[in-house]
C-alpha cells in the first residue's frame, strides 16, 4: 500500500492503469465529474467520448471481443446508467468481459430520490455477472481489482461498479493489484481426468460423429481455436460452429460444415440430426440451435465441455459433462488421444462423409443473381472474396443481413467476427465497429448493417467523425425490417404490419454531413466497384447497397420444427406450414 | 409421468457473504428464472467472517433442481451450495407462533392438543393463547389444522432451518 492518500477518482484511474486498461468508452455527467477530473489530469488512459451510453457499452464489447481484453465503460448516474442496461444485458448473454463504472449520487443522498438517482445495482443485478456499490473509499481498490477478475475469469461477463460522488472525492491510499487477495471467485479450469478418458473413448468409437462448437472456444482464447483445429483434424470428423463460434475453426477447411441452427446449412443441421456422438465444445444448446427439443439429435450420445456448470443439462441432457476451460480440456483430450493411440473408425467415417457429401450437394446456400436487382447474398459473397487474406474485422447489426453475413463470409480466425447473438440487439454493430477500430487502428473494420438497425445508434457517426475512425458501414438496404417482414410472410399471412421503413435518410448525404464518404448502388454490375471503393477509401464510408426487398433468408428451421424439417427456399414454405406451437415461440 | 418430469421438494443450504444485496441476488435469481420458493430463511452464522446461511426449500424436476444449484453456485458472494435432500439424512426444523382465541371447551381442547404436540404457551389472556411449536413442516401443518376449528386467529412461521446429520459440517 502506498502511503500518500489520493482521491477515490485517482484510485480508479490508477487501478485501471494497473489492470492494463488503455481505453475507456464513456459519457460525462454530474455524478462522474470527479472521475473526469482525474482523466483530465493524466495521459495514460485514453477516453473515447461516445454519443449515447448504449454506444459506449457496445463499443467496449467490440473492443473486448476483438482483443480478448476487458472492455471498460464510464457513465454517469441515473439516465447514464439506465442507457447502459441494454449493452450490459447484451454482454451478459454473449459472455463478453466488461467493467462498467457508473456514477451515483453521494452516499448520504442514496434512497432520497435525489437528482439523477436510480437504483443502479438493483436495476443491473439481473443483467450483470456481478455488481458493486462502493460506499466506503477504503474498499475501492479491492473492488476495482476484484471486478476485473470477475469480468474476465470463468465465463466472462459484465460487471458494474456503482460509485457515489463522495466516494470518488474522499482520500485514501491506493492498493495495487498484486496486494489484493482474490479468493472469492475461482472457477474451475482443469477438467476431471476420468471424464476426459471416458469422453475420448466415446469419441474414438463414434461412427457418425460431429463437433458442435461455439463462443466458449473464442472466450477461451486463440490457443483454444488452435487446439480445436488440431483435435478435429486428428479425428477427421466434421465440425460445425454456432453464430457466436464463427472463426473458432477455419471456414475454408474441408471438415467444416458451416454454421448450424435456425439459419444454418442443410449439411450442418442434418449431420447434427443424424449423428451418434456429439462433441459440444463451449456452446450452450441455444434454442436457435436445437429447434424442437424432443427431436434434437435423437440418436446421439452427447459430450458437453463448458466452464459454466449452469450451461450443462440446462436445455439438453448430456451423457458426459465436462466442466472446464476449453483450452485446458482440449489439451488433455489431445494428450489422451495421442498417448492411447486412438484412431477413428475410418470405414464408418467414410460412409458418414459420403452421406454428408449428399447433403452438401443440396447446396443450401445457392442463390440466383441473374436479374437486375441486387441479391444480398451476392454482395456478401463478393465482400468475402475481396477481403480474403486482408487484416479485417466484421461487425453486424441484427436481422437478415446478419444471418447472410454469417452464411457467406468465411472466418479463418477467432476474434474477427463481432455480432449480437444472444440478445439480438439492433444498433450493436456500429458502436461495436468503433470499439474494434480503436483497438485495431490499421485494420479494415466493416459493419454489415440493415437500414433499420443503422438508425438505432447512428448518433455514433459523430464519434466516428471525431476520432477519424475509418469504419466502413455496409448497409444492405431492403427498405424493410427484413427479418420481421420474413416472419410476417411465413408465419402471419403476409400481413406486413409496421415493418416497412418509411422516410429513410439519404445515406449518401448523411455520410456527407459527418465528413464521411457516401456511396450508393442499385445495380448488380456495380457491386464489385462499390465494395472495392469502400475498402480502399482511407476513411469512414457509408455504402448504401439497395437490395431485393422481398428476399428471404434460407435455409430456415421454423420455430418449433426439428433439424430435418428445414425450409430450403421459397418453394418449400407452402409444403411445410408452421405449427401452432411453433407460432408462440420467438 | 416419467421420472424426469416428476416434481420433488429439495432443501438447499447456501453459505454466502453477509453483504448488502446478497439476499436480493438469491431471490431475484428464483423469480427471474421462474423457480419456486416454498420457504427461505437466512441469518448470519459466522460473525467474524460475516458468513450467512440461507436455507431454501424449493421444488422442481431433477433438471430444474440441478439448474437451481448451478445458478446459485454462479453468484459471486456464494461460497457453497449443498443439497441436503440428496446429500443424505438431515434434520429440518421450523418454529411457529400460533394464536388461538376462544373460551370454554374449545379453549381447553386447544390446550390439550398443544400438550400432545409439545407446543408451549408463550402468552395468554382470558380468551387467547399464543403457542410456540417447533418441528418439521408436516408437524406444524398438522397442529395448525387442528387449531383451525378451535379459534385459530393468527400464525407466524419462521420457515425451515436444516442441517445434515452426523459429524460433517457444511
Ligand atoms: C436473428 C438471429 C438469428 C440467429 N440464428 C442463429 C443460427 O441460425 N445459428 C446459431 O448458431 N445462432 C443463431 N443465433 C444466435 C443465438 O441466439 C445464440 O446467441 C448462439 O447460438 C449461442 O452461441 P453459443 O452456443 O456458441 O453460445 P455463447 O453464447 O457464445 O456461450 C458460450 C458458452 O461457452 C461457455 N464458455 C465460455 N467461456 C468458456 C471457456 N473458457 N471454456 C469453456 N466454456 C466456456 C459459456 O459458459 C457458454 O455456455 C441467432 C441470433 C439472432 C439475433
Ligand atoms: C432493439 C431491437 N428491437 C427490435 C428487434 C426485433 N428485430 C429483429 S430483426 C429486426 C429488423 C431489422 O431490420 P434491418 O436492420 O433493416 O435488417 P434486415 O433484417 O432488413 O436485414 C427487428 C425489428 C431487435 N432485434 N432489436
Ligand atoms: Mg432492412
Amino acid at each position: 500500500m502506498s502511503t500518500t492518500k489520493i482521491s477515490g477518482a485517482e484510485i480508479i484511474l490508477k487501478a485501471l492503469a494497473d489492470q492494463g486498461v488503455e481505453v475507456v468508452f464513456g459519457y460525462p455527467g454530474g455524478a462522474v465529474l470527479p472521475i473526469y477530473d482525474a482523466i483530465f489530469n493524466q495521459n495514460q488512459i485514453r477516453h473515447v467520448l461516445v454519443r449515447q451510453e448504449g454506444g459506449a457499452v457496445h463499443a467496449a464489447e467490440g473492443y473486448a471481443r476483438s482483443t480478448g481484453k476487458v472492455g471498460v465503460v464510464l457513465v454517469t448516474s441515473g439516465p447514464g446508467a439506465t442507457n447502459a442496461v441494454t449493452g450490459l444485458t447484451d454482454a451478459l448473454m454473449d459472455s463478453i468481459p466488461i467493467v462498467c463504472l457508473t456514477g451515483q449520487v453521494p452516499t448520504h443522498l442514496i434512497g432520497n430520490d435525489a437528482f439523477q438517482e436510480c437504483d443502479t445495482t438493483g436495476i443491473t443485478r439481473p443483467c450483470t455477472k456481478h455488481n458493486y456499490l462502493v460506499k466506503d473509499v477504503k474498499d475501492l481498490s479491492k473492488v476495482m481489482h476484484e471486478a476485473f477478475h470477475v469480468a474476465r475469469s470463468g465465463r466472462p461477463g459484465p460487471v458494474v461498479i456503482d460509485l457515489p460522488k463522495d466516494v470518488c472525492m474522499a482520500l485514501e491510499n491506493y492498493t495495487p493489484k498484486e496486494e489484493i487477495e482474490l479468493k472469492k471467485y475461482q472457477p474451475r479450469l482443469k477438467p476431471d481426468a476420468d471424464r476426459i478418458e471416458e469422453a475420448v473413448k466415446l469419441i474414438a468409437g463414434a461412427k457418425k460423429p460431429v463437433f458442435y462448437c461455439g463462443g466458449g472456444v473464442i472466450n477461451s482464447g486463440p490457443e483454444a481455436s488452435k487446439l480445436l483445429t488440431e483435435f478435429v483434424r486428428a479425428t477427421g470428423y466434421p465440425c460445425t460452429l454456432t453464430l457466436m463460434g464463427l472463426g473458432a475453426y477455419p471456414a475454408s477447411d474441408k471438415q467444416f460444415l458451416g454454421m448450424l441452427g435456425m439459419h444454418g446449412t442443410y449439411e450442418a443441421n442434418m449431420t447434427m440430426h443424424g449423428c451418434d456422438v456429439m462433441v459440444c465444445v463451449g456452446a450452450r444448446f441455444d434454442d436457435r440451435i436445437t429447434g424442437r427439443l424432443d427431436a434434437f439429435a435423437p440418436g446421439a450420445k452427447k459430450i458437453h465441455i463448458d466452464i459454466d456448470p449452469s450451461s450443462i443439462n440446462k436445455n439438453v441432457k448430456v451423457d458426459i459433462p465436462i466442466v472446464g476451460d476449453v483450452a485446458h480440456v482440449l489439451k488433455d483430450m489431445m494428450k489422451v488421444w495421442k498417448d492411447k493411440k486412438f484412431k477413428p473408425d475410418t470405414k464408418a467415417l467414410d460412409k458418414w462423409w459420403a452421406q454428408i457429401a449428399d447433403w452438401r450437394a443440396v447446396d443450401s446456400l445457392k442463390f440466383d443473381q441473374s436479374g437486375e436487382i441486387i441479391k444480398p447474398q451476392f454482395v456478401l459473397q463478393r465482400l468475402g472474396e475481396l477481403i480474403k487474406g486482408k487484416d479485417s474485422y466484421i461487425t453486424t447489426e441484427v436481422g437478415q443481413h446478419q444471418m447472410w453475413a454469417a452464411q457467406y463470409l468465411g472466418f479463418e480466425e477467432p476474434n474477427r467476427w463481432m455480432t449480437s447473438g444472444g440478445l439480438g440487439t439492433m444498433g450493436y454493430g456500429l458502436p461495436a465497429a468503433m470499439g474494434v477500430q480503436i483497438a485495431h487502428p490499421d485494420s479494415l473494420v466493416v459493419d454489415i448493417s440493415g437500414e433499420a438497425s443503422f438508425l438505432m445508434n447512428m448518433q455514433e457517426l459523430s464519434t466516428i467523425a471525431q476520432y477519424r475512425l475509418p469504419v466502413k458501414c455496409l448497409i444492405l438496404n431492403n427498405f424493410y425490417m427484413g427479418m420481421v417482414r420474413q416472419w410476417q410472410e411465413l408465419l402471419h399471412g403476409s400481413r406486413y404490419s409496421e415493418s416497412y421503413m418509411e422516410s429513410l435518410p439519404d445515406f449518401v448525404k448523411l455520410a456527407d454531413t459527418f465528413g464521411m464518404t457516401g456511396l450508393r448502388t442499385t445495380k448488380p454490375g456495380e457491386v464489385d466497384d462499390i465494395l472495392k471503393e469502400m475498402i480502399e477509401i482511407d476513411g469512414p464510408v457509408i455504402a448504401d447497397v439497395q437490395i431485393d426487398p422481398t428476399e428471404n433468408c434460407f435455409p430456415m428451421i421454423p420455430s418449433g420444427a426439428a433439424h430435418n424439417e428445414m425450409l430450403l427456399g421459397p418453394d418449400d414454405k407452402a409444403a411445410k406450414p408452421v405449427s401452432e406451437e411453433g407460432m408462440v415461440l420467438v | 409421468m416419467t421420472i424426469e418430469q416428476q416434481i420433488n421438494f429439495h432443501t438447499i443450504s447456501v453459505l454466502v457473504d453477509n453483504e448488502p444485496g446478497v439476499l436480493a441476488r438469491v431471490i431475484g435469481l428464483f423469480s427471474g428464472r421462474g423457480y419456486n420458493i416454498e420457504s427461505l430463511t437466512v441469518a448470519e452464522v459466522d460473525i467474524e467472517k460475516a458468513i450467512s446461511r440461507i436455507t431454501i426449500v424449493t421444488s422442481g424436476t431433477e433438471m430444474i433442481i440441478e439448474q437451481i444449484k448451478a445458478q446459485l453456485g454462479r453468484l459471486v458472494p456464494i461460497h457453497k451450495v449443498s443439497d441436503l435432500t440428496l446429500d443424505g439424512p438431515h434434520v429440518e426444523r421450523e418454529l411457529a407462533l400460533v394464536k388461538v382465541v376462544g373460551t370454554g371447551d374449545k379453549r381447553v381442547e386447544s390446550l390439550r392438543i398443544a400438550d400432545i404436540f409439545r407446543a408451549r404457551v408463550v402468552d395468554s389472556t382470558n380468551e387467547s393463547f399464543v403457542f410456540e411449536i417447533v418441528g418439521d413442516t408436516g408437524k406444524l401443518n398438522a397442529f395448525i389444522d387442528l387449531m383451525r376449528p378451535l379459534g385459530l386467529a393468527d400464525i407466524s412461521r419462521t420457515g425451515v432451518a436444516a442441517i445434515a446429520r452426523g459429524t460433517e459440517g457444511l
